[in-house]
């Protein structure tokens, strides 16, 4: 893959319809992966309101953020006190067993000493000794994937201990489905593997019916789990675009003497095959039998529609190790990337020359990319397909090709949250939709109307 | 066990308990988890429906991006409303400040769409990094030759209410700046109906058939033409008061052009709404056509409201939205098929619009001021509700708590104006209410005595 060449397209200096959301959003999703967690965003009050809204439109689950809601004075005379008030309600409504505080673009720029506050607040008596986690995620230095990394390394940082090791693992994911994340714990348990996988919000953001309103979603991964991954064997950051700075794998495995695994995200046989084997390695057990069978019936889905999809062209979009992840994937099936992007600023440093090119044909990777500058591209690309978010459905309609969800956010479908991008049966059921997305469309575009395909 | 924070403790009331005023207008409190958002997002709603304008958010990314094609606000022509433009800042425009950026992105943006109009908001930052927006806007204003108006919405200058004020003050450098004169016939602008799933058109439908000419509908499938030339107008008809109020006062003031305030859900305020206008029309013939219209749309759904109000009767419902006329109007209509308010609230309402709220509602009413989850889970849990009315950060409460939900927020996708919408809202109560689904839920089991 090369990175995109710009020139020759009209570039524009503002960003026209995002490809990202803002930092804080990753983290507060992350912050809901730790149980009984509440995020707290130190910023205006919308900032909270628009990421709640955001995301419950894609797991329909109640999310509940609090904000300190910055006031004309407290933007003139700094934020901490506001901070400090919003972190004693929080406490005193929803008994935490932490709350994880991002920062926003409003708060960095008034240059509030977050971490400062913070000490003064336990050192005061307040809070009742909850844990109090904070990540700076203003929004003008990074996106969601971003803020996501962040947090999760931010809660490694400030929780982690060490002591003597307890053979455990810790996976970073990206992120992912609660779906993905429920597989993932089921390959875990197959293997034998005692594994913390941080952030966990396979319950928290996709739980069942309640009986009683609970101030917090069960789910997630326990503070305590968090406080032995110093203890851990082995750390392993899921994704191939984490960058240094926000790999909590490596902090851990710098910090607390351990080994370190970075490998892609398990989609696609050979992205799968990779992540199996170190499983493998790791346990000291043989890939069991179940997930073997599972990649043969992937390998046979594979051969059998590979008629449908040969010469297809995709963009392919979505947070850099989601995206990198699906154009890896669908290269093993014929279907060409075509562009693949990011609204992020760390995909195509991450992911140089990994990506295999297939009839010396180039694709293109874009960084801090929008869909505006996507479609313009579009029209020389000639893309059969749009694989990500629902935000591409501007792609999908301008251009009268499918488009196959996949990733954060899905709000124009149901069931964003139990979609799958993650292991053999994840990469199955993936490939199952782009297969029947081909075959919608040509069914759909032919006047002959054949219902046997 | 849940219970109302001590800062918030004064912005419920239950009527018939205690009848002190609610305490309102204020700041959500830090911490509390409020439904509410921010400025920005005051002035975002405001104006997003104004088709055939630019819309430039100025700051980092996340402003723009959640507010990227989200509301209803249909269009019969253009559509550049459902673009999201923004200057995108980074840390280097942070630090060496952003108008330069600004004034690029104008720049292009205004070559490559060519509104007929731009606005400009200012996000949080924009005021702390001390951009001079209003004289970048003046300057590509000159260059472009259309007006490009700056809209003060840092988010944290207020509450949405605030931004609702800012948004009117940009519609008001608008208004007046065409040379067209309209004049002889009555008309009317439409103020604070946003077009969701296409209700300005039921509205401005009725209003024509009664002979009113509509000038502009500012804020529902807005043009730039039609707000410049609305001075020109008799009356102005004020929906979602709390919003554009503002706008109507400074019209009255700089053009002497009289308000009213009405709503359009459900069938006493839409039938007021018509009369209202009629009656200032001072002609016979569109009193008489208002009541024709009344008469023939009420007794086209009657027969089916009643249907649904044998399923419905008895029923309570809790109600939180963002203006308070809404909950009024949502009041009066549930009654019309059978239910009652046992929990109320709004994100902006004023000590006048909750006293108003406590007059019209039942003995022992929970009426609330800018709840959050669990206040809100708590007065549902406590009153036995059948039915949460609100918006999508609300769904999920009543969902999980096994409780009925209707959508009347700015995402929906189902005209609730009118008397059409009236049947629309009914049947969508009815839908959920009635739904099967309900029996698999333990929390409605339980409120239900269904023991296995």
């Amino acid at each position: 893959m090369n990175k995109i060449d710009f020139s020759g397209t009209k570039s524009f200096t503002s960003t026209r319809n995002a490809c990202a959301l803002c930092a804080p959003l990753g983290a507060t999703l992350a912050f809901r992966g730790i149980e009984n967690c509440i995020p707290l965003v130190h910023g205006s009050q919308g900032c909270s309101t628009y990421i709640r809204r955001y995301i419950i439109s894609h797991f329909r689950e109640p999310v509940d953020i609090a904000s300190s809601n910055f006031s004309e004075e407290s933007a003139v005379f700094g934020g901490s006190e506001n901070l400090k008030t919003a972190l004693d309600n929080v406490i005193r409504q929803y008994h935490p067993s932490m709350v994880g505080v991002a920062s926003t673009c409003l708060s960095e720029t008034i240059g509030d000493d977050v971490p400062m506050a913070l000490r003064e607040y336990s050192a005061s008596g307040r809070g009742d000794g909850v844990p109090v986690v904070q990540v700076s995620t203003p929004s003008y230095r990074g996106t969601h994937a971003e803020g996501f990394r962040g947090a999760v390394r931010s809660a490694v940082e400030s929780i982690a201990k060490g002591g003597t090791s307890d053979g455990s693992i810790n996976f970073f994911p990206p992120i992912i489905s609660p779906e993905d994340l429920r597989h993932l714990k089921d390959i875990l348990k197959d293997f034998g593997i005692n594994g913390t996988v941080l952030p966990d919000y396979s319950e928290s953001m996709d739980g069942g019916a309640w009986e009683n309103y609970y101030k917090l979603p069960a789910g997630g991964t326990p503070v305590k789990a968090i406080l032995n991954m110093g203890r851990a064997s082995a750390s392993i950051d899921i994704g191939l675009c984490v960058t240094a700075p926000l790999s909590a794998g490596r902090f851990l495995s710098e910090k607390f003497g351990h080994v370190f695994y970075s490998t892609g995200l398990p989609l696609g046989i050979e992205a799968c095959d990779a992540f199996f084997r170190i499983l493998s390695e790791l346990s000291g057990n043989p890939v069991p039998e179940k997930y073997l069978k599972e990649r043969g019936r992937l390998a046979d889905a594979y051969i059998d529609a590979h008629k449908y999809l040969a010469g297809k062209r995709a963009v392919v979009y979505g947070e850099p190790d989601l995206a990198t992840g699906i154009a890896q994937f669908i290269e093993e099936t014929g279907v060409k990337t075509v562009l693949c992007a990011t609204g992020s600023r760390g995909m195509s440093a991450g992911f140089s020359s990994s990506l295999p090119q297939i009839d010396g044909v180039k694709c293109a990777l874009a960084d801090d990319a929008d869909f505006t500058t996507m479609l313009e591209l579009c029209r020389d690309l000639k893309p059969d397909m749009v694989i990500g978010s629902s935000k591409g459905f501007y792609l999908s309609k301008n251009l009268g090709i499918p488009l196959i969800r996949a990733g954060f956010p899905v709000h124009d479908r149901f069931g964003g949250q139990r979609l799958m991008h993650f292991g053999y049966q994840g990469t199955q059921q993936f490939f199952d939709r782009i297969v029947n997305a081909v075959m919608e469309y040509n069914q759909n575009s032919n006047s002959i109307g054949y219902s046997y395909i | 066990m849940i219970t109302v924070l001590d800062g918030r403790k004064n912005q419920v009331r239950e009527k018939g308990r205690d009848d002190r005023p609610v305490e309102c207008g204020r700041m959500s409190l830090a911490g509390s988890v409020s439904q509410r958002a921010c400025v920005f997002c005051g002035s975002r709603v405001v104006l997003y429906p104004v088709a055939d304008a630019l819309h430039l958010v100025h700051g980092p990314l996340g402003c723009a991006a959640y507010t990227w094609d989200i509301r209803g606000s249909l269009s019969s022509g253009p559509e550049l409303h459902r673009m999201s433009f923004s200057t995108d800042l980074r840390e280097e425009d942070v630090i060496y400040g952003g108008e330069k950026k600004l004034r690029l992105a104008l720049q292009e943006l205004i070559e490559a769409y060519s509104p007929k109009a731009a606005f400009v908001y200012s996000t949080c930052i924009v005021g702390l990094i001390g951009d001079d927006v209003n004289a970048v806007c003046r300057r590509v204003s000159c260059e472009k030759g259309i007006p490009v108006i700056p809209v003060h919405s840092e988010g944290f200058r207020g509450t949405k209410k605030d931004g609702y004020s800012a948004a009117c003050t940009a519609l008001s450098t608008l208004i007046g700046t065409s040379e067209e004169k309209i004049a002889g016939e009555f008309s009317i602008n439409i103020l604070g109906d946003f077009n969701i799933a296409g209700e300005t058109w039921i509205i401005r439908k009725y209003y024509e058939e009664m002979g009113v000419r509509v000038i502009s509908c500012m804020t529902g499938d807005g043009r730039v033409d039609d707000i410049r030339r609305a001075h020109n107008a008799s009356l102005n008809v004020v929906q979602c008061s709390g919003s554009m109020t503002g706008l109507a006062k400074i019209m009255q003031r700089e053009y002497g052009i009289p308000f009213i305030r009405v709503s359009y859900f459900g069938l006493e305020d839409m039938s007021q709404a018509l009369y209202d206008v009629a009656k200032l029309s001072c002609s016979g013939e569109m009193i008489k056509k208002a009541g024709n219209i009344v008469k023939r749309e009420v007794s086209e759904i009657y027969p089916e409201l009643q249907n649904i109000k044998r399923d419905l009767e008895g029923k309570r419902a809790a109600v939180y939205v963002g203006g308070s006329f809404k909950a009024f109007s949502l009041v009066k209509a549930l009654r019309h098929i059978g239910m009652s308010v046992a929990v109320v609230g709004s994100q902006t309402g004023s000590e006048e619009d909750y006293e108003y709220l406590r007059e019209i509602c039942d003995e022992g009413t929970v009426i609330v001021d800018d709840t959050n989850p669990l206040e809100l889970s708590k007065f549902m849990d406590d009153k036995g509700v059948d039915l949460l009315i609100g918006g999508v950060k609300e769904r999920p409460i009543a969902y999980k708590m096994g409780v009925a939900f209707c959508d009347h927020n700015h995402e929906r996708k189902i005209p609730l104006a009118g008397f059409e919408g009236m049947l629309h809202f009914a049947k969508e109560v009815h839908s959920s209410v009635m739904s099967p689904v309900w029996k698999f839920s333990p929390a409605y089991r339980l409120r239900k005595g269904i023991y296995e």
